[in-house]
């Protein structure tokens, strides 16, 4: 009966990309092989055609109807000899079009198009719980009556009948998909009616909604402009990045400002909703959308479906099928890390969710059925459910337990190759569970603190991103509490009388193929077999003790950075190959010449110095250096450069990353340009230049012999650092995507960012948490087990001691 | 001191069989000490001789061997004015450890410049022939020439470490009759008289390979720096059943015929390594003859030495400066003066034993020739054990062929940077690959040889030739291919299966694990270094 009404007809699709609208793509390519598709897609950058050809026919849920093609296209409902591609050709028009846009974008041609569509499914929703309160009210409040207006508008332009033989003038039948949810956070029965036909209903006007929610939009936008909110987050740019220079803090500044705005416009959303009694502004929009569709539709024929949470599918198209992360997969892979400790909720409470597949069949029969007539002849808007609460209920508690036996036998494994057990819950409050996640953000919070004040590099900095990377799972966890707790407390039960009207009008054959009965679902097998099988690969859970990932991608990054076809490897030098700094090779050639009693003055001094020059070079490594380096004012440009030759044994070879130096080495042979770029004098850095192609260093002026103590250029150190680079590429004819970086510090970030394979070598904090985040190579280079230690970077005594310090200032 | 009767009758070496009365054996264990327990019954120890008596004025015995050399006109008669003098003396590598001042070298050569001042000589160069070995420092050379020559010379440039890789600074002398290249140094090869001022601690060194190895550069060193010339030597510490020797004395010949005129002169030393008395004397005691004292030193060391971190010890050992004495010194022809070298050399170290073993147990010391300031790192013991103490012997190996080679040192994963920055990487990137000598020195030679950043830290750092690794596993290789098993006892096991060897924890662990080999009765033998001997095994 299904594949009779819809044979022949042509069906407009929004929201085709989403979970909901694959599947139900894939369901009318299957099961109804005579209807032909118009998907409405926003086109992007690769346009309409391009995006369903990737986004949507790619997914694998369409391999089960490949596979029947490549067997046999007749069976499979195609024209002989006929490609899954082909047949996708025949039927499937690719269209532009957005919803949250006024006029959806629509040209002539393609309201020519809808205009002969028969039916309009409309699925494009903003589902994210945390969507921004204007975004919500674009896509889902304004979404539905927008679609509406198009096909009146689509209608009014066609003069022929359709294929399917609709009359011009009338419009199509419009299947508006919403949520259960519409019906607010209450308890008791929810009937299949329209929002306003419910008594706990709070009239507000959708139009002022919307009006106030743009308004909110530019609210924020001005408040996150203001001088105080601005430097509060330059200050956070700087925290997160160190001293990277001017021009990547602003960048980060601007990404916390848009940022910050988008935290304002979801705060404004959930609040906004709670205060209607919408448990979010998903459901909040939605209901207000349904309002604004049926007051507007004009001569539209309505039908609107309401599922509760859609979870993956039951069996079609294949048992566990999903798209994307989900609601509830977030709190579960959470759960099974060991992360969510408690979950608020009512263990006797009903968690309402229904499998995809079920949902789809149901949009399938509604628009099969067609608008609901009256004896008039008049239609009118009508409301169908799906969910499983009043049919099937699942409880919550039976679902926890299921999901804990399910994880105490198949346990996610954690770095060290150890199972994690599962955390049994006590149900408590929502507030109970907020309480503690904040206390443990805290204690985070101030580790954090205390490790970022701390100098750290290489594995105790990896620590510190460690414990970055747990605070954000445990501010995601609470976000989970906050977004969803309230649906685990939302008891009201959905009721189901249309749903099983229109079950029960279907025949044998339609109820096999368009199961949408929810009494289909056997909880424990479906949370057991189907679910959570599919959603540990779907989150990429570490299933089973295997290599540590992180070694074995280590390996792999590293096999890239070393592959023959690179072109160039920048290397900095301090901290990155060598253990050793600015300060060190001058207090080393500084003190070369020095008897031990003028030893001991310097170093006492330069001791007392050492707080001034740390906080100088936090602020700004180029001013540091310049600072530093006037020091060498008056020194001997000759004996400079013999004393250097013998640093390079006593101090920069004995400090050096043998690993490092190796690394260097390697990729010369692989025939890979080297360079090295560092705010170093060139007169430290000379005795290595057989290590590289070239050398950019920090060069001093020289007047009658000796160093006057000033650079000749901007140390490249930061966006100098960059923009060197960028000009050695440009002069060399060498593509920076194949070039490698390594540096230790995020004042390196611009040049690690410009650079196809970036390496963060033995980071420091703040690096180090973005070189994880960023899944970039991270290498632990150590200085020689063996090498002498010494406390303090002093030059050896030499025989000819006794001579002055070179700089007047600091005799 | 001079009361003491070892110092008036120096007793042989000797083997001793280990019975039930034996106490435990003192074995070198790195910078530490170990005593162990011998199976009675089946093993025997053999103790070197105790240090004959050195020579009552060395000063004076110097100047009648340059007056009265051998096969060769005196020293005088050998300077006139306007002569080009070059003297080359041999580097840090000897003698093992540094000996107390003044260094024999600082006698010799003193005599030496003494008697060219007063010929009028005035070009005079001193080189420190060093080979592929890293250069010395300041400190070093003043320890080794004395503080009056080096403040004499070293400002003007007229002392200074042999360059191999000097583009400008070595010549091509030609070939030997079995196509090697002999290469020396350019300023000794163009001198007039080319002097050499030589300290034999072992019978390897000395006669032509000081020389033609010292002076020399990879393109003449590798002709004999290789695994197939050290496979056929047995061993090459017995300069006349040793290929090493053959190839260099072939080079001497070219050196004869192009080279230089050269005067060799050549000293011996006695086994005093630690003294008559004074702290570490108890190490050169033999166990049984222990007084009191002596054991309550040798614990309250040991207690010391654990509760120190390694870098403390290590200090505490490379500042001991050896009491050595001169036992002779010959001077002239290079020839004749070798072989009473060797003489000399043997009057102190050989101690006959008769047959083989089937175990042999070694415990290493804190040095060896080219960890001298530095750090012991695992491919030296690797040398020291397998090249060095393996092959100190005659006739045939003291350990049976198919045998297991006990050794005890602690093997840590520690490397010297600056002095061994081509270690660093041939233990990381070659033993990772392979072990096998042959495959190693196909595969990899060639590449660290030629590498620029080492010739570029040879040269202007103080770092061994790129090349120098490879020479020290050479040097195991005939070791390597004799032995059915080398186990370290004590030794980081990371660093040591690197080496492709066996980690035990305890000697009796590592007997255990030979008997897999050689059996469980098997005999074992302990060769008691240092101070030093060789086996002349019958």
């Amino acid at each position: 009966m299904i594949r009779e009404s819809l044979s022949g007809k042509r069906i407009a699709i929004t929201g085709a990309t989403g979970f909901l609208g694959t599947a139900l793509v894939e369901r009318l390519l299957r099961a109804v092989p005579d209807c032909e598709l118009v998907l409405v897609v926003r086109p992007g950058r690769r346009g309409a055609q391009n995006r369903v050809d990737r986004d949507i026919l790619k997914n694998d849920a369409f391999d089960t109807l490949k596979a029947a093609y490549a067997e046999d296209p007749v069976a499979a409902g195609g024209l002989p000899d006929e490609s899954f591609a082909d047949m996708c050709k025949r039927r499937i028009s690719a269209m532009a079009g957005d919803v949250a846009t006024d006029g959806m974008n629509f040209d002539d041609e393609s309201l020519a198009l809808l205009s002969t569509c028969d039916i309009t499914i409309h699925s494009a929703a903003a589902v994210s719980f945390d969507s921004a309160l204007d975004d919500a009210i674009e896509v889902n409040l304004l979404g539905p009556h927008r679609v509406a207006a198009a096909l009146r508008d689509a209608a009014a332009i066609r003069t022929k009948p359709t294929a399917a033989g609709r009359e011009p003038g009338t419009p199509a039948h419009l299947v508006a998909v919403s949520t259960c949810y519409v019906a607010g956070s209450r308890r008791g029965n929810a009937p299949e009616q329209l929002v306003d036909e419910s008594p706990f209903f709070v009239d507000v006007d959708w139009r002022a909604e919307v009006a106030n929610a743009r308004r909110a939009r530019v609210r924020s936008e001005a408040d996150s402009r203001t001088p105080d909110r601005l430097s509060a987050l330059k200050k956070e740019a700087y925290d997160s990045l160190g001293p990277a220079g001017a021009p990547a803090i602003a960048e980060r500044t601007e990404q916390l400002r848009q940022r910050w705005v988008g935290k304002q416009m979801t705060a404004a959303g959930r609040s906004r909703a709670s205060s209607l009694g919408y448990p979010d502004a998903y459901a909040f929009t939605k209901a207000l959308g349904e309002r604004a569709l049926v007051e507007t539709r004009g001569d539209v024929p309505v039908s609107i479906v309401r599922p509760s949470i859609i979870e993956s599918a039951l069996s079609e198209p294949a048992p566990g099928w999903i798209r994307g992360f989900r609601m509830a997969e977030p709190v579960i892979a959470a759960y099974a890390r060991g992360l969510l400790k408690e979950f608020p909720g009512v263990p006797e409470g009903v968690i309402d969710v229904i499998p995809c597949d079920l949902v789809v069949a149901t949009i399938i029969a509604v628009a099969a059925r067609g608008p609901k007539v009256d004896d008039d002849g008049i239609d009118h808007p009508d409301v169908t459910q799906i969910a499983s609460g009043s049919a099937n209920p699942l409880e919550y508690g039976q679902l926890v337990d299921l999901v804990r036996s399910w994880f105490t036998e198949h346990p996610v494994y954690d770095e060290k190759n150890q199972p994690i057990s599962v955390p049994e819950w006590s149900f408590p409050g929502r507030g109970r569970v907020s309480r503690q996640l904040g206390r443990a953000r805290k204690g985070l919070n101030i580790a954090e603190k205390v490790l970022d004040a701390l100098p750290l590099r290489g594995h105790q900095a990896e620590f510190g991103a460690k414990l970055e990377e747990r605070k954000d799972q445990l501010e995601r966890a609470n976000g989970y509490v906050e977004l969803y707790g309230a649906y685990t407390e939302c008891e009201a039960i959905y009721e189901l009388d249309h749903m099983y009207e229109l079950w029960n009008s279907l025949d044998a054959d339609d109820q096999a193929t368009f199961g949408m009965d929810p009494n289909l679902v056997h909880w424990p097998t479906y949370v057991h077999t189907v679910h959570l099988p599919s959603m540990v690969k779907q989150a990429r859970l570490k299933m089973s003790p295997g290599r540590r990932q992180s070694s074995s991608r280590n390996d792999r990054l590293r096999k890239q950075v070393l592959e023959p076809q690179r072109q160039l490897a920048v290397f900095d030098l301090e901290n990155t190959l060598i253990a050793s700094n600015v300060v060190s090779s001058y207090a080393w050639l500084a003190t070369r010449h020095l008897d031990r009693p003028d030893r001991a003055r310097f170093v006492a001094k330069t001791l007392r110095e050492i707080p001034t020059l740390l906080a100088l070079d936090r602020a700004d490594r180029s001013d540091f250096l310049r600072y530093f380096y006037r020091r060498f004012e008056d020194a001997p440009v000759d004996r400079l450069a013999a004393d250097s030759a013998e640093m390079l044994s006593d101090l920069l070879i004995t400090k050096s990353f043998p690993a490092g130096i190796r690394r260097v080495r390697e990729h010369r042979r692989l025939g890979h340009r080297t360079l090295l770029i560092t705010g170093a004098l060139e007169l430290v850095t000379e005795p290595l230049r057989p290590l590289f192609d070239d050398i950019v260093a920090a060069e001093m002026s020289v007047t009658n012999g000796t160093y006057d103590g000033r650079l000749t250029g901007v140390p490249p150190t930061g966006e100098a650092r960059y923009q060197t680079l960028v000009d050695y590429a440009a002069l060399h004819n060498i593509d920076l995507q194949q070039a490698v970086a390594y540096a230790d510090s995020s004042s390196d970030l611009p040049m690690l960012e410009v650079v196809g394979f970036p390496v963060a070598v033995n980071p420091e904090t703040k690096l180090a948490s973005i070189a994880r985040k960023r899944a970039w190579l991270i290498e632990h280079w150590d200085k020689s087990q063996g090498a002498p230690s010494r406390v303090l970077p002093i030059g050896p005594l030499s025989h000819s001691a006794g001579r002055k310090l070179f700089n007047r200032s600091t005799a | 001191m001079a009361t003491d009767p070892r110092r008036k009758a120096p007793r042989p070496g000797f083997v001793l069989d280990v019975d039930r009365s034996t106490p435990p054996i003192m074995f070198h264990h790195g910078e530490n000490f170990k005593l162990e327990k011998l199976p009675a019954g089946r093993s025997r120890v053999i103790y070197p001789a105790e240090p004959l008596p050195g020579l009552p004025d060395p000063d004076e015995s110097i100047r009648q061997a340059l007056l009265n050399p051998l096969d060769d006109d005196p020293l005088p008669s050998l300077m006139k004015p306007g002569m080009k003098l070059t003297i080359a003396f041999d580097d840090l590598s000897l003698p093992l450890p540094q000996m107390q001042r003044p260094d024999i070298r600082q006698r010799v050569i003193e005599q030496v410049l003494d008697i060219a001042a007063a010929a009028g000589v005035e070009d005079v160069h001193l080189i420190a022939a060093l080979a592929l070995h890293r250069r010395m420092t300041e400190a070093e050379l003043r320890h080794a020439l004395g503080d009056r020559i080096y403040d004499a010379f070293a400002p003007q440039g007229a002392l200074y470490n042999h360059d191999a890789e000097d583009p400008d600074g070595m010549v091509e002398l030609g070939q030997t009759r079995h196509d090697e290249d002999v290469t020396m140094n350019k300023r000794a090869a163009e001198s007039d008289l080319l002097v050499y001022v030589n300290i034999n601690i072992v019978s390897m060194d000395g006669g032509w390979k000081s020389t033609a190895t010292g002076l020399s550069s990879y393109t003449g060193i590798r002709h004999h720096h290789n695994v197939d010339t050290m496979q056929k030597s047995r061993s090459f510490m017995d300069r006349h059943a040793s290929e090493l020797h053959k190839s260099n004395w072939r080079q001497g010949e070219v050196i004869k015929k192009h080279g230089p005129r050269v005067f060799q002169i050549e000293t011996t030393i006695n086994n005093n390594t630690f003294g008559y008395d004074g702290p570490l004397s108890v190490l050169q005691k033999r166990e049984w003859e222990w007084s009191a004292r002596d054991r309550a030193t040798f614990l309250a060391m040991k207690t010391g030495l654990n509760a120190m971190p390694s870098s403390a010890r290590r200090k505490i050992f490379q500042s001991w400066k050896a009491p050595y004495e001169m036992t002779s010194v010959q001077a002239g022809e290079v020839e004749a003066v070798h072989e009473a070298t060797l003489e000399n050399c043997f009057k102190q170290h050989i101690v006959p034993v008769e047959g083989q073993t089937d175990i042999l147990t070694l415990g290493l010391p804190y040095i060896s020739p080219y960890n001298v300031n530095s750090v012991m790192n695992p491919i030296l013991v690797m040398c020291l054990g397998l090249g060095y103490f393996f092959n100190m012997y005659r006739g045939q190996p003291l350990v049976r062929e198919g045998g297991v080679l006990i050794v005890s040192h602690p093997t840590p994963w520690e490397f010297h940077p600056v002095h061994h920055p081509s270690y660093i990487d041939f233990f990381e990137q070659v033993l990772t690959d392979t072990t096998d000598p042959a495959e190693i020195e196909r595969k990899y030679e060639k590449q660290f040889a030629e590498d620029e950043w080492y010739r570029h830290l040879y040269r202007t750092s103080y770092a061994y030739h790129g090349v120098h690794p490879f020479y020290m596993w050479y040097w195991g290789a005939h070791a390597l291919q004799w032995l059915g098993r080398v186990i370290i006892v004590g030794g980081d096991p990371r660093s040591v299966r690197r080496l492709g060897f066996q980690p035990a924890s305890t000697l009796q662990d590592a007997l255990e694990m030979a008997s897999d080999v050689v059996g469980p009765q098997a005999t074992i033998t302990h060769m008691h270094n240092p101070p030093i001997l060789m086996a002349d095994v019958s």
